[in-house]
């Protein structure tokens, strides 16, 4: 095995692992904290990938920003283990099948794109990821899509205000 | 061969890692006696005097006195995430190390080491990385104590941290469009070569230093911890060396954002600005060590200023704290980064409009 094997099955068994204690928690602080270490893990298999750029702004704008504010608004609701409501089961039922059938999604959209991966040897030259190579593609190839994000995100912080100062 | 790995390099970054990591904390421990001292000074008084030759000793026995405390941990505390808390807190502090370039390249055993421990090209996003990570120790640290003032010390860290987090990154998306790279070392050889980067965005050094001050909870910002509001703030209930650690992680912030300070705008380990250094025709290695000494001379500058500015301002109100963050320096880094687009742009047009 190299190294990169290692880490590999390391970065997967936590990503994995974190995952599945983010559900099974009962703490909430504990989910977000299993969650912000999912984020580090699915980091870390960018970097593998030497997408050096993908990794570092998921943990800035992930694991950085959106955490805090989930923990934020956590811990200032005070959620407790005891306060929890009990679990209905038709809840759990419903819970199960949307999750089964959205695994079956992404099952089937990788099994489609493992063809076109093998194909694709840009992605495995391992260059794409660098932000040289991102930044030329996103302002050259993907422009138009690329300001109309950015145009959507702007009005979505927009609506933030809005709705925040309708109190008053 | 089950691995192959390169193990002098290995050697040489473990060496370089140990020497970043040990080097922080004894700055960082005598931060906190010049601290005292510029405090003295500033109050007219002697400061500590008493623990050996001029009171240097005074760190080590500070210390001592917080290793030899009684260790206390609530009962109605998390006691995971308590430990958990100054633990981060002191991770955060040190990981940004790493990126910094300490000084030009030495050789020595017929090797050029680099004096930066890892050379990546998204140099500045990890630090601001490690710094949107800094958050958590205060954070979890807080909210494990099952104390309402610990509560509110954390979650006025987070906002606090998160609001001046935005104009400390447009402020730094200005930088970049003046300097063309994310990699810290090439930024610090691009202002050898030219100026330093502060005579370009002088504007942008005010808003990072304001911001900088505010990422560290010092004075005037030091809101998460208002004694006369919450008592001691996010370390109320804690004690021992696990109240040191939270210190000592503020102390060890000071240092590295001053490093980092120093390295963006004021051109890290280049020794005199506007001036060729290779004309002396000294050695490499000894270029290395004098601009590593020049390095910590800006360091120690920022690090005065830093000191001098919370034994002379007082602190902020909380509403004020977050007018000054968001009604004020997020707009002037928008008209910072704005500015520096279009002049930039009419540069590369030949000043035609």
């Amino acid at each position: 095995m190299s190294i990169t094997e290692i880490l590999f099955w390391f970065l997967t068994v936590l990503a994995l692992g974190g995952a599945v204690l983010v559900v099974a928690s009962r703490n909430p602080v504990y989910s977000i904290l299993w969650l912000i270490v999912v984020f580090f893990a699915i980091s870390g298999h960018y970097i593998l990938l030497n997408a050096q750029f993908l990794s570092i702004v998921n943990i800035i704008v992930y694991a950085g920003a959106i955490m805090v504010l989930f923990l934020f608004v956590v811990m200032l609701m005070n959620l407790n283990a005891e306060s929890e409501p009990p679990r209905r089961n038709n809840l759990i039922f419903a819970s199960l099948v949307s999750g089964c059938s959205l695994m079956l999604v992404i099952i089937g959209a990788l099994r489609s794109s493992e063809e076109f991966i093998k194909s694709n040897k840009v992605l495995a030259g391992g260059e794409a990821g660098l932000i040289k190579v991102l930044g030329k593609t996103l302002f050259n190839e993907y422009v138009i899509p690329f300001e109309i994000s950015s145009v959507l995100f702007l009005s979505a912080m927009i609506g933030a205000v809005v709705i925040a100062r309708k109190e008053q | 061969m089950l691995l192959t790995i390169e193990w002098p390099v290995v050697l040489e970054k473990l060496i370089l890692i140990i020497i970043v990591v040990s080097g922080s904390l004894v700055i960082a421990m005598y931060t906190t006696f010049a601290e005292r001292k510029v405090a003295a000074v500033i109050q007219d008084r002697r400061g500590p005097n008493r623990a050996g030759p001029f009171g240097l000793l005074q760190p080590l026995a500070d210390g001592l006195k917080l290793f030899f405390k009684e260790e206390i941990i609530p009962s109605f505390s998390n006691k995971a995430l308590f430990i958990l808390g100054p633990c981060l807190a002191m991770l955060t502090a040190m990981m940004t190390g790493a990126v910094i370039p300490w000084g030009s390249s030495v050789h020595l055993f017929d090797r050029t080491i680099s004096l930066q421990i890892a050379d990546i090209n998204i140099g500045v996003l990890f630090v601001f990385g490690v710094v949107s990570m800094g958050v958590y120790g205060i954070m979890i640290g807080g909210w494990a104590s099952n104390n309402k003032y610990s509560l509110l010390g954390g979650l006025r860290a987070a906002s606090q941290i998160i609001s001046y987090e935005l104009p400390m990154g447009i402020t730094m998306i200005a930088l970049l469009m003046v300097t063309g790279t994310l990699s810290l070392n090439e930024m610090v050889v691009q202002q050898q070569q030219t100026m330093w980067n502060f005579c370009y965005q002088p504007l942008g050094f005010l808003i990072f230093l304001i911001c900088a001050f505010a990422e560290c909870n010092r004075t005037p910002f030091d809101l998460p911890e208002a004694e006369n509001e919450l008592i001691g703030g996010y370390h109320t209930e804690y004690s021992s060396m696990k109240l040191g650690f939270f210190l000592f992680a503020e102390y060890i912030n000071m240092f590295i954002s001053s490093a980092v300070m120093a390295t963006l705008f004021f051109g890290g380990y280049d020794i005199i600005p506007f001036y060729d250094e290779s004309a002396w025709g000294l050695s490499q290695n000894t270029m290395a060590i004098l601009g590593t000494l020049a390095l910590l001379v800006k360091i120690g500058f920022f690090l005065f200023l830093f000191m001098w500015v919370r034994w002379t301002i007082p602190r902020f109100r909380y509403d004020q704290l977050m007018n000054l963050g968001w009604k004020i320096l997020l707009p002037l880094s928008l008209v910072n980064m704005l500015g520096t687009g279009a002049v930039i742009l009419l540069k590369q047009n030949g000043w035609h409009f």
